[in-house]
């Protein structure tokens, strides 16, 4: 005890008057809190070794399976061991150390360099991938994945057929892995790296199971580990032995990785622990699960599309996004989003918006598991439709501009909205045919009918003081002016525009073969914005 | 002189001699008298070349949906995906050049389809020539000498166009000379665009 610190002598203490009787045992304050959930906890102990295994088989030069593997990642130490297979393991090699002892343990250690920053994006992948079994479902630290299967097991036939089939599931794609069901993440996360094989604990069951893991399955760092095995607590039932306000006054100041005492509330349940999904659920989702994998999911979309709609009919919603994703055999998932510019549940126009667009979807080697979800959905009252079939609420043009939108992009399906500007380019935003109407826009019988994309520079052949050039080349080709009207001058904005913006004079000049154009002088001889102006071509009248 | 069309709503197609004159646009645009929407569609090369429609200069205000197609099959495609919508009061499309899917059968379609859904359907054709095609008028309008305007005497005035009807499938065929001024579309007889063929001949000599 005599590495223990001032603050920790108070809880040896109590220990002590624990052991001595002074202080009854047994105490309720670890009570299981009950709740409906049920979580379930994926531990992929070799992830990044598993992976690392894949891509070496894909490329045919694995080595064999006696032969011990390492990955090695850089640290302020040297290279530092990240990962390793069961043969450098048994021969001694193990996670954090450096490369160069383990070297000198296992001379024939192989070694590569780890790439975690793709091991990261193949776990966010499969989490994705995972949520074919239950629809909520995050990452959990850099091996593992965490689930909540509440009301999800019986579709797979129950808990511990589910846990079979994940496992069956995952080794079919090369990777190892744990898993356990339980009421609460932390109790999960603990019965799955130091629970029995499978384990699945039932609520009732739960202070039973949890009292025989040791103190580590409690998510707390290593040196709270350390500290609480010198205390003498090796197991969660030890500490569960213990009285609350002594630790309680020992952790008081504790963040959360270092305190067994909120981590142990977190796992019977007295402290909520909302799973921390990237995105909620939605509540609108089909499926089709599939007998063998397939290359194509077009020819399940109508059907897709009918089950969503009735879904959406029968809660009063109508989708403006759905988002069709195929579960792939690899471990992956692939998916393609359309959008809509007004509520609908339209089987189907919303399966005819997915028409060209599969292409975007990688089928890899195939996939079993085809979903259609509304992530994105609005209130929607029922619509009548007229006897020919037609709706009477203005959605065939809504319809019409989702189909183009789906083909062309939202960037290529606009509408021009009106602004209060001077600048003639300024004057009108294109924006989205999606986002709605725009005002009617007043029209100005000195403004033309067309506006070039950008000002155009024309060469001035022979220019007259005063007024437009008497002869111009625009595009080689020489206009000469004969009548024209102007100049319009329109100065430029000077909270928008840089300093030095020079104004424009606009004229409306009529060429020799009767072309009407819209040209601009920018800037005035003297006004002191830069040398001589220069003229451009802007618009063509009608 | 009235429109020759007999029937209100098909397809027409309207030639721009001039690559770059405005006047098939503001020819088209005074044909079409709705409340409802356009769709307008561009391909590529016709935005760059000759800009976009500006929304202040039209002859009056006009709601439109505006597409960039990249391809003149995109272009078919958006008009034959408007014309079923009964929501829009006409669709235009301006193509550039010769594409080989513009042929006899793509505007057969467009054709008929506009007709089932009297939506009348205009194809703006810009550095194009005449070839075969189903359109059942088929124009050619360029810009002439404008009039006289009625303030100043050195400025352009109101829009005069040169308008050919080179094949019509009801009408007569005939050359005319088109001015519009903001409400009404007028023909004036052929002798009449001789004479302004001469006077623009004079300007040019």
């Amino acid at each position: 005890m005599s590495r223990l610190s001032s603050r920790d002598m108070d809880l040896a203490a109590a220990l002590k008057q624990l052991e001595t009787g002074l202080q009854t045992p047994a105490p309720d304050w670890a009570k299981p809190k009950p709740s409906g959930r049920r979580i379930l906890s994926l531990h992929l102990p070799r992830f990044a070794m598993d992976r690392w295994q894949i891509m070496a088989d894909r490329r045919g030069d694995s080595p064999p399976a006696d032969m011990p593997c390492a990955l090695a990642v850089d640290s302020a130490r040297g290279a530092m061991i990240h990962a390793t297979n069961h043969a450098a393991e048994a021969a001694g090699v193990y996670i954090g150390a450096r490369v160069v002892d383990m070297r000198a343990i296992c001379p024939a250690l192989h070694l590569d360099h780890a790439d975690v920053d793709s091991d990261a994006r193949a776990l966010e992948r499969l989490m994705l991938w995972s949520r074919r079994w239950a629809p909520w479902t995050a990452r959990d630290g850099a091996d593992g994945i965490v689930m909540d299967i509440t009301g999800c097991a019986h579709l797979f036939g129950g808990e511990d057929a589910m846990l079979l089939q994940i496992e069956d599931r995952l080794a079919g794609l090369g990777l190892n892995s744990a898993s356990a069901i339980a009421p609460t993440h932390g109790a999960a996360w603990g019965l799955a790296r130091f629970g029995a094989v499978r384990a699945v604990c039932p609520p009732d069951q739960l202070e039973t199971q949890i009292s025989a893991l040791p103190v580590r399955a409690l998510r707390i760092t290593d040196d709270t580990t350390l500290l609480l095995n010198r205390l003498g607590l090796k197991t969660i039932g030890d500490l569960i032995a213990v009285p609350r306000v002594p630790l309680a006054r020992r952790f008081a100041r504790a963040p959360l990785a270092e305190n067994p005492l909120m981590r142990l509330d977190q796992m019977v349940g007295k402290l909520a622990e909302p799973l921390d999904a990237p995105d909620d659920p939605p509540r609108f989702i089909t499926h089709a699960r599939l007998p063998e994998p397939v290359q194509d999911p077009t020819e399940w979309i109508p059907q897709l599309a009918q089950d969503l709609c009735a879904d959406l009919e029968a809660a009063g919603f109508g989708a403006r996004r759905i988002t069709l994703t195929v579960y792939r055999t690899d471990g992956d998932v692939s998916s393609v989003t359309v959008a809509t510019s007004q509520p609908s549940r339209d089987a189907a126009h919303l399966a005819k918006l997915f028409d060209g667009k599969l292409d975007r979807i990688d089928p890899g080697y195939g996939f079993d598991l085809i979903t259609l979800a509304a992530p994105f959905v609005e209130q929607m009252g029922k619509l009548q439709h007229r006897l020919d079939r037609r709706a009477t609420d203005g959605s065939e043009l809504a319809q019409t501009i989702d189909r183009l939108t789906a083909r062309f992009g939202p960037r290529g399906v606009l509408r021009p909205a009106s602004l209060e500007r001077h600048i003639p380019e300024r004057s009108e935003q294109w924006r989205p045919a999606m986002a709605g109407t725009p005002d009617p826009a007043a029209t100005h019988p000195r403004r033309p009918i067309r506006l070039l994309e950008h000002p155009e520079e024309i060469r001035v052949l022979y220019a007259v003081p005063e007024g437009p050039p008497a002869q111009f080349v625009w595009r080689r080709q020489v206009h000469r002016v004969g009548r024209f009207d102007g100049p319009e001058r329109i100065a430029p904005e000077w909270w928008a525009d840089k300093p030095g913006t020079r104004l424009r004079d606009y004229y409306k000049v009529e060429d020799q073969h009767g072309l009407r154009l819209w040209i601009y002088r920018e800037g005035v001889l003297g006004d002191l914005r830069g040398a001589e102006p220069r003229w451009f071509l802007h618009g063509l009248f009608a | 002189m009235s429109r020759p069309t007999p029937k209100d709503a098909t397809l027409s197609e309207v030639f721009s001699p001039r690559a770059i004159d405005a006047a098939a646009v503001g020819f088209v645009l005074a044909h079409l008298d709705t409340a409802k929407p356009v769709l307008w569609i561009q391909d590529r090369l016709s935005r760059k070349e000759t800009g976009r429609p500006h929304l202040r200069g039209l002859p009056r205000p006009i709601e439109i949906i505006h597409v960039d197609a990249n391809r003149p099959v995109d272009v078919l495609w958006a008009m034959e995906e408007g014309l079923r919508c009964p929501a829009f009061g006409a669709v235009l499309g301006e193509v550039w050049g010769d594409p080989a899917v513009l042929d006899f059968t793509a505007t057969k379609r467009l054709a008929l389809r506009s007709e089932a859904h009297r939506i009348p359907a205009w194809l703006i054709r810009r550095a194009a020539t005449a070839g075969l095609s189903a359109a059942r008028n088929r124009w050619r309008v360029a810009s002439l000498q404008s009039l006289k305007h009625p303030w100043d005497s050195r400025a352009p005035g109101a829009p005069v166009w040169e308008a050919d009807l080179f094949r019509s499938r009801w009408g007569k065929t005939g050359r005319w000379v088109a001015q519009y001024d903001g409400t009404r579309l007028t023909f004036d007889h052929g002798v009449e665009a001789d004479a302004y063929d001469d006077q623009r001949r004079e300007a040019e000599g």
